[in-house]
């Protein structure tokens, strides 16, 4: 099974050797990839059965837990990385979930569906409707996403956190890199994906 | 011949004994100067003899964890939900080995063995026995079966520490610990239920300060005692209401106190089958094994530390509605190996039925662990 191609794009930023925590891992595709060619270890945190269960065949080390709860189990600065892909926006807090990503790993991986996208926009100021598309492909009523956000907002709340984004991409829905992406992220960016640490400054 | 057994089961099988003539030093301060063992097998030893797999049991249990010892056995080994061919402890990829414990009352040297001191049964007399004792004396059955590492080390509740125990003493002699259903060590609610069990025990008129043999009854008002109080701690509130409810045997109260809701007379059921064939010494031995449990304490009380020279890859498995030794408690384990870097995967599975979970056919909970024992089949070959 070829890799989702923003979990390649994670996996490039990934130094070879490191340990990384997955927290919403799926099937533990990334974590299998990783291990696999880069010798990347590491745990996989999920809370849903079928995915823990694929993760045990692929033998992969996951631990079934919630992500509202915290990461208690791990101690402070034990992962060189904490990957969270497209899973962000489904937390109960984002903000806190972002604290102990950086509580528990030097650096912090996310992705999400950017809500700043034209068509999203475009949904909602011409329609009148909830934005659906293939990123986001649910209703309202029956999405998981409670807090969905922009390019813009994730940056403000990094802001407001003093968490210093070390590198940004977006991607479409092909998750294919544009110039324009470059110059109007959130307007032209389906997916973003962000690599962050603790800024300095305190 | 028809077969009489399920397809997936083990079959017929014959309980094996060996004698040790070793002594053997045990914590509590004496010593065993020679004992047996018992113990049942399942499955082929191949040749680099590396898919043996040892199965722990738990406070009541034995060595009979699978098949059945008699063509009209009713009543298969407590195990077997899991062990059989393509159960998660396939016995077509592994040998699987289940050995009664020291101080047992079903075959291995225990209580109601001859004290070679007196020539009468040990009876109280019977040394206490703690979980590391086991695993030693496991350890010496391990090299007489010629097993140098077993593939996986496995066991629920009572079992489930011995697995841990393994990790911990003879960190060489696995490659994977299966832990379900159990804790780091028993908390001050558990001890304390265990002591109730005890002085049940020990207050029946029968009991003779453990020398009722020499007086020719059992104490059996008190073992029936402590298994009820026992019983109601291995099933969830939901699952004792699902099951009975507040159902009257009658319909009707019958104002007395003779047994009237169905739970009572379960509850008696049980606990009369159980103390007519359970030795009510060793389940005062097997509560004291449980209650002296605690592999940290030889580590400054950090189970990190005395988890970190462990070699095995860890599977930890707890079920939501157990409260004899909760999700917490396993997650407490699952803490300790994160905390060292330890390869250590955790299922908490949804389950109404309490601590016996681990005894039933959940699909959930099948299905993680046969997974996780395909991977250690794999590397076993």
């Amino acid at each position: 099974m070829a890799l989702r191609p923003e979990l390649e794009i994670i996996s490039e930023w990934i130094a070879p050797g490191s340990r990384i925590l997955d927290l919403g891992c799926g099937d533990g595709v990334l974590l299998k990839y990783l291990r696999d060619t880069r010798n990347v270890n590491g745990y996989g945190i999920e809370i849903d059965y079928q995915n823990v269960l694929q993760c045990i065949e692929a033998g992969i080390n996951i631990i079934q837990t919630d992500l509202d709860a915290g990461l208690s189990e791990f101690d402070a600065d034990s992962f060189d990385y904490v990957v969270m892909s497209q899973t962000l926006q489904a937390v109960h807090y984002p903000d806190r979930v972002l604290d102990e990503m950086l509580r528990v790993g030097r650096e912090g991986i996310v992705t999400f569906p950017n809500f700043g996208h034209w068509l999203a926009r475009f949904q909602l100021a011409i329609t009148g409707h909830m934005p659906v598309s293939n990123i986001l492909p649910y209703d309202w009523y029956n999405s998981p996403n409670l807090h969905l956000c922009t390019v813009k907002d994730f940056e403000q709340l990094c802001t407001k956190k003093n968490i210093e984004i070390l590198e940004r991409t977006v991607v479409d829905q092909r998750h294919k890199r544009s110039l324009g992406m470059r110059f109007a992220p959130n307007l032209l960016g389906e997916i973003a994906i962000y690599r962050f640490r603790r800024g300095k400054k305190s | 011949m028809p077969e009489p057994f399920p397809a997936d089961s083990v079959g017929l099988v014959v309980p094996k004994s060996i004698h040790f003539d070793e002594p053997l030093s045990l914590d509590g301060g004496k010593t065993l100067e020679y004992y047996d063992l018992v113990y049942e097998t399942y499955g082929e030893l191949n040749a680099s003899r590396s898919n043996a797999v040892l199965v722990c049991h738990a406070l009541s249990s034995d060595a009979h964890a699978a098949g059945y010892h008699h063509v009209d056995d009713r009543k298969s080994g407590w195990w077997e939900t899991c062990i059989g061919p393509g159960k998660p402890i396939d016995t077509e990829r592994f040998f699987v080995v289940c050995s009664n414990n020291l101080g047992g009352c079903r075959g291995s040297t225990g209580p109601m063995s001859t004290n070679p001191a007196t020539g009468r049964p040990y009876g109280p007399d019977f040394p206490v026995v703690t979980v590391k004792d086991w695993t030693r004396s496991q350890a010496r059955f391990s090299d007489a079966l010629g097993i140098k590492q077993w593939a996986a080390v496995i066991g629920g509740s009572l079992g489930g520490m011995q697995a841990l125990q393994w990790a911990i003493d003879l960190p060489n002699r696995l490659r994977h610990a299966v832990v379900i259903a159990a804790a780091p060590k028993l908390s001050a609610q558990n001890i304390a239920f265990n002591e109730v069990a005890r002085q049940a025990i020990r207050s029946d008129p029968d009991f003779y300060d453990g020398r009722y043999d020499e007086h020719g009854v059992k104490p059996l008002r008190g073992l029936k005692l402590a298994r009820m109080l026992g019983h109601i701690t291995y099933l969830s509130d939901d699952a004792m209401g699902g099951k009975f409810g507040r159902e009257l045997r009658d319909g009707k109260f019958g104002f007395g106190f003779d047994v009237e809701f169905q739970v009572e007379s379960y509850l008696r059921h049980q606990a009369e089958a159980f103390a007519e064939h359970f030795d009510a010494n060793t389940y005062l031995l097997m509560t004291k094994a449980l209650d002296y449990f605690d592999p940290a304490a030889d580590y400054d009380h950090n189970l990190a530390k005395a988890l970190d020279h462990a070699t095995a890859k860890f599977f930890v498995v707890s079920f939501t509605s157990d409260w004899r030794f909760s999700s917490a408690r396993s997650r407490e384990i699952v803490k300790a190996l994160l905390d060292d870097d330890q390869d250590v995967s955790y299922a908490e599975i949804e389950a109404h039925q309490g601590h016996d979970a681990f005894l039933m056919p959940i699909p959930h909970y099948l299905d993680v662990f046969r997974a996780y024992m395909n991977r250690v089949a794999e590397v076993s070959r």
